[in-house]
C-alpha cells in the first residue's frame, strides 16, 4: 500500500516537472510549481516527516506561488520562445540526473537503522528529550534546544535575506534621498 | 478586486480562523508538527491574503512598512537575547536550563520564546518580501491574468 502510494505520488511529481518544462504560460508554470511543492509534501507525509512536509506545504505551496504570482506581475507572462533547439542543456540534465542516481546506490536503505545518521547523536537525542526536556516533539527538542545555535544562524539568514530584499526592491533608499531632496528644495526655497 | 464580490466574503471569513491556526502552530510546536517558521508563514499568508483581495494600500494603512521592517529584527533580537540572559545568568550561550528553577521548566520557556523569536522574524521577512514585490507599479492589467 505505501509502495504503492510512494509510486504514485512520485509518477504525479514527475508529470508535473515535464508539464512546468514544456507549458509556456507563465501564469499555469507558477500554479503547477505548488502543485509540485503540495505532491512533494505528500511524500514527506509518507515518509513520516510531518514537520518537513508542513514547512513545504506552506512554503513552498503557499508563501513561494504568491511571490511567483507578483514576479509574473512585474514582468512577463509567457516565457519567449528558443530560437533554436539545443542539445546542451538535455545532456547536462542527464548527465547530473545519472550522477545523482548513481550517488544514491552507495546510500543505507530508507529508514535502515544501520544508517550512519541514526548512530551518530540522535540516538542520544531520542534517549535523552524525554528526560532533559520533557516535550513530545523530538524535532521541536532539537530544533530549538540541542542545535539552538543553528536555529539563530537560520532566522538570521532569514533576516539577511529580508535584508537584501528591502534594499533591493522596496526603493525605500530612493524614496529617502527623495524626501531629503525635497526638503533641502523647501529650505532653498525660504 | 473590487468586483470579486465571493472572494471578498470568503476572505473575510477566512482571515480569522488562518490567524488562529498560525497561533496554533506556533505555541502548539512542542506537541506536533510545527514551530516558529511555519507559523510565521502562516500568519503572514492571512495578511498576504487580505492584501490581494483588498488592495494593498488598505493593508499598508493597517500594517505600515516600518513596523513590519522593525519586527524584522526584533525577532532575531529575543533569539539572541534569550542567548545572551543564559550567560548573565551563567550559563552556556542559549542554556536554557538556567531560566527556571527546574532544568526542564526552563527547557520549555527557553523553546517557547526562542520559538517565536523565529516565528516574528519569518512573518515580518515575508510579509516584507510581498510588500517590496507588490508595491512596485504592475504592468499586467486584472483583465490579462
Amino acid at each position: 500500500m505505501e509502495l504503492a502510494l510512494t509510486l504514485l505520488l512520485f509518477t504525479a511529481l514527475v508529470a508535473t516537472a515535464i508539464a512546468i518544462a514544456v507549458v509556456r504560460k507563465l501564469f499555469a508554470v507558477v500554479m503547477l510549481s505548488g502543485v509540485f511543492s503540495l505532491l512533494s509534501a505528500l511524500l514527506f507525509i509518507v515518509m513520516d516527516a510531518v514537520d518537513v512536509a508542513f514547512t513545504e506545504a506552506a512554503v513552498g505551496g503557499g508563501i513561494s506561488s504568491i511571490l511567483m504570482l507578483g514576479t509574473i506581475a512585474l514582468t512577463a507572462r509567457d516565457e519567449k520562445k528558443p530560437k533554436k533547439f539545443s542539445y546542451v542543456p538535455v545532456a547536462v540534465a542527464l548527465l547530473t540526473g545519472g550522477a545523482l542516481i548513481y550517488g544514491t546506490l552507495d546510500m543505507p536503505n530508507f529508514g535502515s537503522p544501520d544508517a550512519p545518521i541514526h548512530q551518530h547523536v540522535g540516538p542520544d537525542y531520542i534517549t535523552k528529550t524525554p528526560h532533559d526536556i520533557h516535550v513530545p516533539n523530538i524535532v521541536t527538542a532539537v530544533l530549538a534546544s540541542y542545535r539552538g545555535y543553528d536555529t539563530l544562524g537560520e532566522t538570521t539568514v532569514v533576516f539577511t535575506a529580508g535584508l537584501g530584499v528591502l534594499l533591493l526592491l522596496s526603493g525605500l533608499g530612493r524614496s529617502g534621498r527623495r524626501r531629503k531632496r525635497r526638503t533641502q528644495n523647501l529650505s532653498e526655497e525660504r | 478586486m473590487d468586483h470579486h464580490l465571493i472572494l471578498r466574503v470568503i476572505t473575510k471569513i477566512l482571515v480569522g480562523p488562518i490567524l488562529l491556526y498560525a497561533l496554533y502552530v506556533q505555541f502548539h510546536g512542542d506537541f506536533g508538527p510545527g514551530g516558529g517558521f511555519q507559523a510565521g508563514v502562516i500568519f503572514a499568508v492571512a495578511f498576504v491574503l487580505y492584501g490581494l483581495i483588498f488592495s494593498l494600500q488598505r493593508l499598508r494603512a493597517l500594517f505600515p512598512d516600518y513596523q513590519v521592517h522593525r519586527l524584522v529584527a526584533l525577532g532575531v533580537l529575543i533569539y539572541a537575547g534569550t542567548g545572551i540572559v543564559s550567560l548573565l545568568l551563567g550559563a552556556n550561550f542559549l542554556d536554557y536550563n538556567v531560566l527556571a528553577e527546574k532544568g526542564y521548566k526552563g527547557q520549555h520557556l527557553g523553546i517557547l520564546i526562542v520559538e517565536l523569536g523565529v516565528g516574528i522574524t519569518v512573518f515580518a521577512v515575508m510579509l516584507s518580501i510581498y510588500y517590496a514585490f507588490a508595491g512596485r507599479p504592475p504592468r499586467l492589467d486584472d483583465k490579462d491574468w
